[in-house]
């Protein structure tokens, strides 16, 4: 592979940017990057695994499956999980990335996208700071390169006054740079990355040169795909991308799991005393999400229909958390149904009209049936009217 | 990149190596004697296998797993017509529900070595237990060595294999050494899987099939008959687990012992049509094979498999309407590829390229996945049987109920009234509306002459010629005319794209008295309602399930799983109705009205299980006092709960006063007096008999301005219009007569009655209710 011309390459950009060298360690920030956090994991993978690594990877793609999913290295090395869920999903995306392709996670809210794509750049490329983050406002410059004002009026355009964008920076390093929440960004910016995924190229018509990415390069992108209000994918781009849905919890007693816990941390936070009981209202809870979620009953023998909103897990959480401080403000204390009830209408019925009849013929049909779940029948039935 | 293989690890235990390739060493049952072909039902890789051994050792005969009197059968295989997947049917001829099937698609094995050997010249036989007597033992007898109806010691000589070479799941293992080995030696994998069975066997003795031990003495006859006929130029093909069996030293005199004294039933055999879809179900006679179409095209496909699906897939999709272009279709091959690498598997098997599919061409979503699941893994493939195969057991189902049930199948018309009180005229209508479900027309429904008593029936018979066609048709579905029209119900039921098909084939279900379709279609119904979002699609819905109930009444069968359904629905219809009402312009009113009226009506006859009726009274209650109701609703509404006494007849006049209030629009008003008043409503009595309603209705009008007046015309006209004359006529006169004059009572009666003219009508009232005359 002929080494590129590039750009940033004599500039101060590429040295500094050495990730793995930065003098940070753990110990002073809040929360380290996965790199440094799993380092020790890393380095007993990188020294086990025998097996080919596409150029430019640090681990080999069994060796990322592998410290994403967990498992004993022959050393005796314990590799802790860092994603719970099928393992078709990672091995998918390491394969994605070891193909060339931009690999697009999708979800709701609360799957770990982040959390995975996070942990694959730090695997891949050992750096998982190359990010851009999708807002509404992100200029075209965070994708390709912004200019250093002060020199460029100094000097004129030249590559000195030139600022490479992350994505600029992993195509010279060829290293895995991430997008997040790729659907929030404006449409007219997010084609910018059209050609840098299908030429593997960045032009830069002011100085008449261009960025050629060297081998390594790839790009992992997050969006929310039940989200409303977002910047539809154009195809051209999503041509570009091998799709992976990160999927829900699987299983109810994971999606307790995961509610009870962030409720209980959300609660310390706020303050708020966690009742002895509220389990069994979480369980509730997560049980009507998943049901209208999945449009079905969980004993699997009738259907219902699924109103228009995501239903995700972190809604749930949000709405056990509503209900904790409605409790604990004006309440008694303890989680009773009528707390939850006005979440859960908040949370289902987004839709004025369509969303309050689904919400009612749940209610009518499957709750109202259910043996110990009058109460909340009677406190949804209240609040609905 | 790196080569796919790179990545591959040693966990695929490679079958040994061969010295010689060219000249394919296969298992025998002695040096030089017959030829040993252990298969896997239905393994592609298999078929292909057996394809180029039979090709290179040229046996003058084919000994193949399937029942002895399939023998006669044979030939037929080489009909243009016949078209695989087709199944050997077996069943015992006075009960022809007793039936087994031996499916086979064009990848079968022994489908392959069926082919070769009648274009070849070779004999074929089949050399399996007799179907005589495998249908006496056990009507539920099955062919798969794979252990469908597992009680729990059944052994899986597949799984153990797999799970000896540290699988998990047998099915990949099986890919993985067998079927996804496209070149090399195709004898190796008879070789070791022979081997492996051995071991097997040794281990597990019969692993908890005792009827093999038979199965294989009886092999072991036809074996030796057959060695007998043509010498050691035979080939076996039979499921790889019989294969040691048949190396065993035996005596003759040992085998006949085992074989002494087994029960036997008359038995017919046939060949009938089969679809991929049959062989991928799981329970009943279908093979298990969750991806005949997968298999198919493995088979099929000459080289380069992956990327022929793959183009495949993309057809699809795109006639479809899901856009995908031949860039998709590379990254999609190169990412199976790669994938296999990963996972260590010497190619791609269905799970990398289904990973593959959805990840590239389905950009993620699980919708169009399960398209090609359907149509390209399952696939639609519906075999075919030449005219000339033997008639399907149907088809003598049918003949022994038409003589019991005295319906001789005859050309001309023929008119057919049926007393359903009767037992054997329910009989014949059941088989009947049985028939008409399975799309064997013989009889049509005629408007009966005996009005329209739900005890009644009539029907026109006619026997086409065709209709064998049908039958025999129909004999995918089951072998007895009741099993068959079940299964057809159900699959219907599955199939069936919007409510009012599903209700109707409840009714159909009903009337044909299959009970035991009632569960699936309710099911399927119950779903169907679940999804619907447009609330006038139950309300039609409803009326149907209602008459269905009552028939069920008549006819005597189960119909709790109705009841409930039925109930389920109106639930649905009381929750969504009141928001579907609101806001429609006078055009969406009126065929609302109708839903409202046939759900009113259905409600009646339902029984009121957990407070329906009082729920829909709620709902016309809301429905009547709602502003943004159009007049028309609200009217019939209020009229509705009038009849039933759910409210006082002040209440009415209260809904009246403030429909028809001055601030109200004028053609609203008129709307609200056609749809309590109307016609259609019961019509003027009411009026004519409640002073204070004519008088509300009388003011209103009275105050209607010029202008408007003009454009509510035209309503009132078709209001009044169509009320009976006499009631017209009276309400005209009490109009003319204006309010309060007519305080005694109706015009042309007396305020009192005449009790001597009242007295004369006792003796004929009595007469008529068959009561005694007081003294």
């Amino acid at each position: 592979m002929p080494v590129p011309e590039t750009i940033a390459k004599p500039g101060d950009g590429a040295e500094t940017d050495t990730a793995p060298d930065r003098p940070q360690t753990s110990a002073e920030v809040l929360r380290p990057h996965a790199e440094h956090a799993f380092a020790a994991e890393l380095a007993a993978l990188a020294a086990a695994d025998d097996r080919p690594r596409p150029a430019r990877w640090r681990l080999s793609p069994w060796a990322v499956a592998t410290y994403l999913l967990g498992g004993t290295l022959p050393d005796g090395t314990v590799i802790t999980p860092k994603y719970v869920g099928p393992r078709r999903i990672v091995e998918v995306a390491v394969t994605t990335l070891a193909t060339d392709r931009a690999l697009l996670l999708l979800g709701v809210p609360g799957t770990a996208k982040t959390w995975v794509s996070e942990h694959l750049a730090a695997a891949v490329s050992g750096d998982s700071t190359l990010l851009v983050q999708g807002t509404a406002g992100t200029p075209e410059e965070a994708i390709r390169y912004g200019w250093n004002y002060a020199r460029l009026l100094a000097h004129g355009p030249d590559r000195e006054a030139l600022v490479p964008s992350p994505v600029m920076r992993a195509m010279t390093r060829g290293a895995t740079v991430r997008v997040e929440e790729l659907t929030r960004i404006p449409a007219d910016v997010q084609d910018t990355l059209i050609t840098i995924l299908s030429e593997k190229t960045l032009p830069v018509p002011e100085l008449g040169e261009e960025v050629q990415a060297v081998p390594g390069f790839n790009l992992v992108a997050t969006a929310n795909d039940r989200d409303r209000g977002v910047n539809e994918l154009s195809s051209a781009l999503r041509r570009r991308f091998n799709t992976v849905v990160l999927p829900l919890p699987a299983t109810p007693e994971d999606e307790v799991a995961i509610v009870a816990r962030r409720v209980e941390q959300l609660g310390r936070s706020l303050e708020l005393p966690v009742p002895p009981d509220g389990a069994a209202e979480i369980r509730r809870v997560v049980t009507v999400f998943r049901e209208l979620r999945d449009g079905v009953t969980a004993d699997g023998r009738t259907k219902v229909k699924s109103p228009s909103g995501t239903l995700s897990t972190a809604e749930a959480i949000s709405v056990v958390t509503g209900g904790l401080a409605l409790a604990a403000h004006f309440g008694d204390g303890v989680l009773r149904p009528a707390d939850v009830a006005a979440g859960l209408l908040g949370a289902v019925v987004r839709d004025p009209a369509a969303d309050r009849i689904v919400w009612q013929e749940y209610l009518e049909t499957v709750v109202r049936e259910r043996d110990g779940w009058k109460d909340l029948y009677r406190a949804c039935r209240e609040v609905s009217a | 990149m790196t080569p796919p293989t790179a990545f591959s690890s040693s966990a695929v235990a490679p079958p040994p190596a061969t010295t010689a390739p060219s000249v394919p060493r296969c298992p025998r049952v002695d040096p030089g004697g017959p030829l040993l072909l252990g298969v896997r039902h239905h393994g592609p890789g298999s078929a292909r296998g057996v394809r180029a051994v039979l090709e290179a050792e040229r046996p003058a005969a084919v000994l193949i797993e399937g029942p002895a009197e399939a023998d006669a059968l044979v030939e037929l295989a080489a009909d243009p017509d016949m078209r695989p997947p087709v199944a050997l049917l077996a069943h015992a001829v006075d009960d022809p529900g007793r039936a087994a099937f031996w499916p086979m698609a064009e990848f079968s094995p022994e489908w392959v070595a069926i082919r070769w050997a009648l274009d070849r010249g070779a004999a074929v036989r089949f050399f399996d237990l007799p179907a005589a007597h495998t249908l006496a033992a056990d009507p539920t007898w099955d062919d798969g060595e794979e252990g469908v109806a597992g009680d729990g010691a059944r052994i899986d000589p597949v799984a153990e294999l797999a799970g000896a070479a540290g699988y998990e799941d047998a099915e990949r293992w099986w890919e993985d050494v067998v079927e996804l080995r496209g070149d090399g030696d195709p004898a190796a994998p008879f070789r070791a899987l022979a081997e492996a069975m051995g071991a097997l066997r040794e281990a597990y003795g019969h692993g908890g099939h005792p009827r093999d031990l038979v199965r294989e003495a009886y092999m072991r006859l036809r074996l030796r008959a057959a060695r007998k006929e043509f010498g050691d130029s035979v080939a076996v093909v039979c499921g790889a687990w019989h294969v040691p069996a048949l190396t065993l030293r035996t005596t003759v005199a040992a085998d006949r012992a085992l074989l002494k004294g087994l029960p036997k039933v008359r038995t017919g055999t046939t060949w009938v049509p089969w679809t991929h879809r049959r062989l991928a179900r799981r329970s009943g006679y279908g093979a298990g094979i969750d991806a005949p179409g997968w298999y198919a095209h493995l088979f099929t496909a000459p080289d380069r498999p992956v990327e022929r699906w793959m183009t495949e897939v993309a057809g699809l999709l795109r006639a479809e309407d899901h856009p995908v272009s031949p860039a998709h279709v590379i990254e999609a091959v190169r990412l199976a590829g790669t994938l296999a690498a990963l996972r260590g598997r010497p190619r791609p098997g269905l799970d990398e390229t289904t990973d593959a599919v959805r990840a590239v061409l389905c950009e993620g979503s699980d919708a169009p996945l399960a398209l090609v699941r359907d149509r390209l893994v399952v696939g639609d493939v519906l075999g075919a049987v030449p005219e000339g195969a033997p008639a399907v057991p149907l088809q003598r189902d049918l003949t022994r109920r038409q003589r019991s049930l005295r319906l001789r199948p005859e050309a001309q018309d023929r008119e057919l009234a049926l007393d359903l009180r009767k037992e054997t005229d329910a009989d014949r209508s059941r088989l009947l509306h049985r028939l008409r479900l399975l799309g064997v027309h013989w009889g049509a429904p005629a408007p009966g002459r005996a009005g329209t008593g739900t005890f009644r029936e009539t029907w026109r018979l006619r026997w086409e010629p065709e209709l064998h066609v049908r039958v025999a048709e129909a004999g995918v579905w089951g072998t007895t005319v009741e099993a068959a029209a079940t299964a057809r119900a159900e699959a219907r039921a599955v199939a069936a794209t919007t409510l009012t098909d599903i209700t109707a084939l409840a009714e159909d279900c009903l009337l044909a008295g299959l009970a035991g379709a009632l569960p699936g279609v309710m099911r399927a119904l119950a779903d169907r309602a679940a999804l619907d979002t447009d609330v006038t699609h139950l309300a039609r819905a409803l009326p149907a399930l209602a008459r269905a109930l009552r028939y069920g009444d008549v006819r005597g069968t189960g119909t709790a799983a109705l009841g409930e359904v039925a109930a389920g629905l109106a639930e649905r219809i009381c929750v969504g109705l009141p928001p579907a009402c609101a806001g429609l312009d006078a055009g969406a009113a009126a065929p609302l009205r109708e839903r409202i009226e046939e759900v009113h009506q259905a409600l009646g006859l339902l029984p009121d299980v957990g407070g329906t009726r009082e729920r829909w009274t709620g709902v016309l209650h809301r429905l009547a006092t709602h502003d943004r109701v159009p007049g028309l609703l609200r009217g019939r509404a209020a009229r509705l709960l009038l009849d039933e006494g759910r409210i006082p007849d002040d209440g009415a006049a209260l809904l009246m006063g403030r429909a028809l209030s001055p601030g109200a629009r004028p053609p609203d008003a008129a709307a609200w007096i056609e749809g309590f008043a109307g016609a259609a409503s019961g019509g003027g009595l009411l009026l004519v008999h409640d002073e204070r309603l004519r008088g509300l209705v009388d003011a209103w009008l009275a105050s209607v301005p010029a202008e408007a007046f003009t454009d509510v015309l035209p309503l009132l006209r078709r209001t009044f219009a169509a009320y009976e004359p006499g009631v017209r006529r009276a309400l005209g006169e009490l109009a003319a007569r204006g309010p309060g004059a007519s305080a005694p009572g109706v015009p042309g009666f007396a305020p009192d009655p005449d009790r001597e003219r009242a007295d004369a009508v006792l003796p004929l009232l009595h007469l008529v209710l068959g009561t005694e005359v007081p003294a």
